[in-house]
C-alpha cells in the first residue's frame, strides 16, 4: 500500500518495542534540548521510568535497553501549546461539546474547567502526532448570551495537561485568567477602568480575608465582592504561587496590568499582547511573561493598531520571556500550527533557538512546571519528539512522539479518514475499508 | 475545464440584454463610450519600467520549473522567460537565489467587506435579511482602505475575489479585484473579469434563518428547495426576456435578483458555492444539472477528498484551507491532505484563505498540504503546488487568459521570493502588478499605506 510509508512502519515498531518498564535509548540524533546544554550533536538520550536518565554525547547505551537509532533526525522536547481549550471542546458550534464557556456570578476566579477535561477528545491525537505533548487549558470569557448572562472579569483557572491517556493532569489550577482591555471592559459594564476596578476590589477583599480569616468564617466580616471560594483561591495569587494571566493587547493596558502586578505583588502573564513590543522594556523589568500571537500584524481592533510581525524578535531582544501560540489559527483544533507561528517569527528576526524555547521551556517556566517539563535534561520527564527535519519547517513532521517515555500511537481520527479514502483498492464503498 | 474564459466585453457583443444585467464590468464600455458604463472597472496600471529579473528559480504556474532563469517584462506584460535573456533599455534586477512565481490569487477573500478593524460598523459582508440576496453586489461594500489589502500584498497577493458571506443561500455577486490601492472599488476592479455568484450550502443558512429567525430554510432540504425555487423563477424571467427580445410581449420589469441568476444561466456569472460536506456537494451538482448551469468551484470543500472523482467529472474546482477543521459540525472531517488528494485524482485544487491572515501566506498553507501528502507518498513538487494558488484560482475566476501563469503576453503580475515559497522562512521580496513595482521589502518607500494605517506601526513594521 503506497500510503504506508516508512514513518508509519517505524511507529509500529516503536510501539511494539517500547514500554514504560524498559530502558530506552535514542541514539544518533541532533538534540535541541531547550535547556542549558543547548544543542547536542550525535546525542544519546537514555529514558528510564518515564524520565530522562542521561543525555549527552558519548553517553553509553545501557545493557538490555531498547535502542532507537535516530541518525540524521532532530529531537526536541515535546511542544507546549500555551493557552487554549484542548479537551474542553470537540466542535465549537456544537454547544454540548463546549466546556470552556461560563456565564454568571458563580463562575469567577475559582472556576476550574479542568474538571471537564476529556483525554479522549479528537483534538488530542490530532495535535499529539504533530509534536504537541502538553497543553494549557483555560476558560474563555464570553459576552452576554440571549438571556443577558455573561462571563466575569475573572474567567477562572488554567491547568497544564499532558496529552496522554492517563495521568494527564500535570498541574491543576496553574494560573488565574482575567480579561482587561476591550473584552474586560465589556464584561465589567463598559469601561476598561471598570474591569480594573473589579480586579482591585477582588484583590483588596482577598487581602482583607487573609488578615481576618476567622472573623470572615464566623460571619463577622463585611460581604466581599466575590464568593468565599473565589476569595480563598485568590490567596495563591497574592502569595505569589500562581500568576495572573491577563488577556490584553493595547500598550497602555499592558502598562496598567504591570502596575497592578507591582502593587499587589503577583506574577503577570500577558496573553495576546499585540502591542507588547511597545512596552518590552517595562515587561522585562517587571519579569512579566507574554503569550504572543506572532501572526498579528493587522489592526483587528483599536487596541491592536500597532501589531507587527517582528514583535517576537523585539521581545527577545528586550529579554522578555514569551511563549508562542496566542493566534486563533494555532490553538485548539490546530494547536499543531504553533510550529508555523514560530517559523514566521524566525522569518521576521527571532533566532531559531529562541523560537524553540518559546514552544517549550518558556511556557513551562511561566506556568511553574519547568522542574518537570519543557526541556530535555536528566531528571526531567521524557517528553520528546523525533522529527524528520527542522520542526519549524512547514513540510516537516514527527516520526515519533514520546510522552513520559512512552511512544504514543502516531494515529488520529484524521489519519484514519485519510487512509480510508486513499485506499480504493477493494472497490467497496468507504464504509467497508 | 470546459468553460473558456470570456471577457465581459465579448459577452456584451455576443449576448443581448447585457445592459440590463449591468455586466458592464469590462473594457468595452471604456473603449466605446465617452462616459464609462456604470460600475465598470476604472483600473489603470501604475507606471512601470521595463524590467529584466535574472537568475531566479521560476515556477511559471503552468506546471513548469525553470532554474537559473530570467524573465523580461515590458509595458506591463510578460515578454519572455528563458535563460540568459538579453534586452536593452531595461532595469536589470539580479534575482539569483530568489524564486519567482505568478502573483498569488486568492479565490476567497472578504477583505474590504469585512475589513480591519473588525468593528460592527465595518461588517458589510453578509446581507442577513433574506435567504436569497442575489441582488446585492459585494463591490458596493468594499472599503478600499482596509489595511488587509496591503498586508496581503506583502504576501504576494496580486488578485483576489471578494465574496459576500455565507449566511444566505444566494449571498450576492462577488467582485474580482487587482490588489492595488484605490480610492474606490472601481479603481481596483479586474478589467474584464466575470462576476461570481456566492451560494452557500449547509449549516449557515439553516442556522441564520431556521434557528435565528424561525424562517425558511431550517434544514438542508429546505436549503435545496430554496435554490430550486429561485432557479425556476430565473428560468421564467429569462424566457420572458427572450420573448420580449423576439417581439413577443412586454419585457418584464427589471429585477436585480433575477438578473444575477439569469447571468449564471447564461454562463456570464460564475458560481462559487460554499459547501463543506461531500454529500451536499453531490446534491449541488444535481441542482446545477437540473437548471443547466456550471459550478466553478466549491469553496471550503472540507470533504472534497471523499469525492475527487465527482469533482473531476464535473470540472469543478475544490477551494480549500490547509487544515481548518472542527469549528463546526460540517468541518469535523477536515484533513490536511484534502487538496493533495483532489489534485492527485486529476481534479482542480485551490488553496484559499477566507481570512485576512491566511491570505498573507497562501504559499505556507499550500506547503503544509505538501508536507502532509508526502507522509502518504503523494509527491507534489513546488511547480505543481504553486498552481493551487495561481493558475487554478485564475481558472475558477475566469481570468486564466490574462493571469495565473507567467507566459508571454500575460499580465506581468509577479511575486519575487527570497527563497522557496514553500519554506516558512521565505518572504516576499517584491511584487509587480502589470509590471509596476508595488511592494519592495527593501524599500518601504515603495509600499502603499492605507489611510487607516497612517501613524501606526504598519507604516514601518506592520507590513514587513
Amino acid at each position: 500500500m503506497r500510503f504506508l510509508n516508512t514513518a508509519t512502519l517505524l511507529a509500529a515498531l516503536f510501539i511494539a518495542c517500547v514500554s514504560a518498564a524498559q530502558t530506552t535509548a535514542i541514539t544518533g540524533a541532533t538534540v535541541h534540548t531547550a535547556g542549558p546544554a543547548g544543542k547536542i550533536e550525535n546525542a544519546t538520550i537514555v529514558i528510564r521510568d518515564g524520565n530522562v536518565a542521561a543525555i549527552g554525547t558519548g553517553v553509553a547505551v545501557p545493557a538490555g535497553s531498547t535502542e532507537i537509532k535516530a541518525d540524521g533526525k532532530i529531537v526536541t522536547p515535546g511542544l507546549i501549546t500555551p493557552f487554549g481549550q484542548i479537551g474542553l471542546v470537540e466542535v465549537n458550534a456544537v454547544e454540548g461539546t463546549v466546556d470552556y464557556v461560563q456565564r454568571g456570578d458563580q463562575f469567577s476566579a475559582s472556576f476550574d474547567p479542568g474538571d471537564a477535561y476529556n483525554p479522549r477528545s479528537t483534538l488530542i491525537a490530532t495535535n499529539r502526532i504533530e509534536g504537541i505533548t502538553h497543553a494549557v487549558i483555560a476558560p474563555e470569557g464570553q459576552e452576554a448570551d440571549e438571556f443577558g448572562n455573561q462571563s466575569r472579569v475573572f474567567s477562572g483557572l488554567a491547568s497544564v495537561v499532558q496529552l496522554s491517556d492517563e495521568n494527564y493532569i500535570v498541574r491543576r489550577g496553574t494560573a488565574f485568567v482575567a480579561n482587561l482591555g476591550e473584552t474586560g471592559g465589556t464584561l465589567a459594564g463598559g469601561s476598561r477602568a471598570a474591569a480594573l476596578m473589579v480586579l482591585r476590589t477582588a484583590l483588596d477583599d482577598a487581602r482583607d480575608y487573609a488578615r481576618n480569616v476567622q472573623a470572615y468564617e464566623q460571619g463577622n466580616r463585611r460581604k466581599y465582592s466575590l464568593s468565599r471560594n473565589d476569595i480563598r483561591a485568590l490567596q495563591e495569587l497574592l502569595d505569589g504561587s500562581k500568576p495572573l494571566l491577563v488577556k490584553v493587547h493595547r500598550a497602555s493596558d499592558i502598562s496598567t496590568a504591570i502596575r497592578l502586578a507591582d502593587e499587589y505583588e503577583f506574577n503577570l502573564i500577558v496573553m495576546g499582547g499585540a502591542e507588547a513590543w511597545m512596552v518590552a522594556d517595562e515587561l522585562a523589568a517587571a519579569d512579566a511573561s507574554v503569550i504572543l500571537d506572532t501572526l498579528a500584524n493587522l489592526p483587528n481592533s483599536f487596541e491592536q493598531l500597532n501589531a507587527r510581525l517582528d514583535a517576537a524578535a523585539i521581545l527577545a531582544r528586550a529579554g522578555v520571556r514569551f511563549a508562542i501560540g496566542g493566534d486563533g489559527a494555532s490553538q485548539n483544533h490546530n494547536a499543531r500550527n504553533i510550529t508555523q507561528a514560530a517559523g514566521i517569527a524566525v522569518a521576521n528576526g527571532l533566532s531559531w533557538d529562541d523560537a524553540l524555547k518559546a514552544l517549550t521551556l518558556a511556557p513551562a517556566e511561566m506556568y511553574g512546571v519547568a522542574d518537570r517539563i519543557g526541556s530535555l535534561e536528566a531528571g526531567k520527564r521524557a517528553d520528546l519528539v523525533i522529527w524528520n527535519e527542522d520542526p519549524l519547517e512547514l513540510t516537516s513532521y514527527p516520526e515519533q512522539v514520546f510522552i513520559g517515555g512512552e511512544a504514543v500511537p502516531m494515529e488520529s481520527r484524521q489519519t484514519l479518514l485519510r487512509d480510508r479514502y486513499l485506499d480504493r483498492s477493494s472497490g467497496k464503498p468507504p464504509a467497508f475499508r | 475545464m470546459k468553460r473558456t474564459t470570456i471577457l465581459a466585453g465579448a459577452i456584451c457583443a455576443a449576448l443581448t440584454g447585457c445592459d440590463r444585467t449591468g455586466d458592464a464590468n469590462g473594457e468595452a464600455g471604456n473603449e466605446a463610450a465617452e462616459t464609462p458604463a456604470a460600475y465598470s472597472s476604472r483600473y489603470q496600471p501604475l507606471p512601470s519600467k521595463a524590467t529584466l529579473l535574472t537568475g531566479a528559480t521560476i515556477l511559471t504556474g503552468t506546471g513548469e520549473r525553470l532554474d537559473g532563469a530570467d524573465i523580461l517584462v515590458r509595458d506591463g506584460k510578460v515578454v519572455e522567460i528563458g535563460n540568459e535573456l538579453a534586452a536593452e533599455d531595461v532595469e536589470v534586477v539580479d534575482a539569483a537565489g530568489m524564486w519567482i512565481t505568478p502573483g498569488i490569487i486568492d479565490v476567497h477573500s472578504h477583505l474590504g467587506v469585512y475589513p480591519s478593524p473588525g468593528v460592527m460598523a465595518h461588517a458589510d459582508g453578509n446581507e442577513i435579511s433574506a435567504p436569497n440576496t442575489a441582488e446585492v453586489w459585494a463591490e458596493h461594500s468594499v472599503w478600499p482602505q482596509d489595511p488587509g489589502f496591503v498586508t496581503a500584498l506583502a504576501g504576494g497577493i496580486t488578485t483576489l475575489q471578494i465574496l459576500p458571506g455565507s449566511a444566505n443561500l444566494f449571498g450576492g455577486r462577488s467582485v474580482t479585484v487587482k490588489n492595488v490601492p484605490g480610492r474606490s472599488v472601481q479603481d481596483m476592479k479586474f478589467p474584464g473579469a466575470p462576476y461570481g455568484l456566492k451560494m452557500a450550502c449547509g449549516e449557515n443558512p439553516k442556522r441564520v434563518y431556521g434557528e435565528g429567525k424561525g424562517a425558511a430554510p431550517s434544514t438542508r432540504m429546505g436549503n435545496v428547495a430554496g435554490y430550486r425555487k429561485a432557479w425556476i423563477a430565473a428560468e421564467d424571467y429569462r424566457q420572458k426576456r427572450e420573448k420580449a427580445d423576439d417581439g413577443d410581449g412586454e419585457a418584464p420589469a427589471r429585477d436585480l435578483q433575477l438578473e444575477t441568476l439569469v447571468g449564471v444561466l447564461e454562463g456570464e456569472i460564475l458560481v462559487h458555492n460554499h459547501c463543506y460536506r461531500a454529500d451536499e456537494m453531490a446534491v449541488m451538482i444535481d441542482v446545477a444539472r437540473e437548471f443547466g448551469y456550471e459550478i466553478s468551484a466549491f469553496h471550503h470543500a472540507v470533504e472534497a477528498y471523499k469525492i475527487p472523482d465527482l469533482l473531476a467529472e464535473n470540472d469543478i474546482c475544490a477551494a480549500v484551507w490547509a487544515d481548518w477543521w472542527g469549528f463546526k459540525m460540517e468541518a469535523f472531517d477536515g484533513i490536511r491532505e484534502n487538496a493533495a488528494i483532489v489534485a492527485d485524482s486529476g481534479a482542480c485544487a485551490i488553496v484559499h484563505s477566507d481570512d485576512q491572515r491566511g491570505i498573507q501566506r497562501l504559499n505556507q498553507e499550500a506547503a503544509k498540504i505538501v508536507g502532509a501528502a508526502a507522509r502518504v507518498d503523494i509527491d507534489i513538487p513546488p511547480e505543481k503546488a504553486i498552481q493551487w494558488i495561481t493558475s487554478n484560482p485564475a481558472r475558477a475566476l475566469g481570468i486564466a487568459d490574462s493571469v495565473g501563469t507567467l507566459e508571454s503576453g500575460k499580465m506581468a503580475d509577479i511575486a519575487v521570493w527570497d527563497g522557496s515559497p514553500f519554506s516558512v522562512y521565505s518572504r516576499v521580496e517584491r511584487v509587480y502588478i502589470d509590471g509596476a513595482l508595488l511592494f519592495d521589502r527593501d524599500d518601504p518607500a515603495v509600499n502603499p499605506v492605507t489611510d487607516f494605517s497612517l501613524g501606526t506601526a504598519a507604516m514601518t513594521g506592520g507590513a514587513k
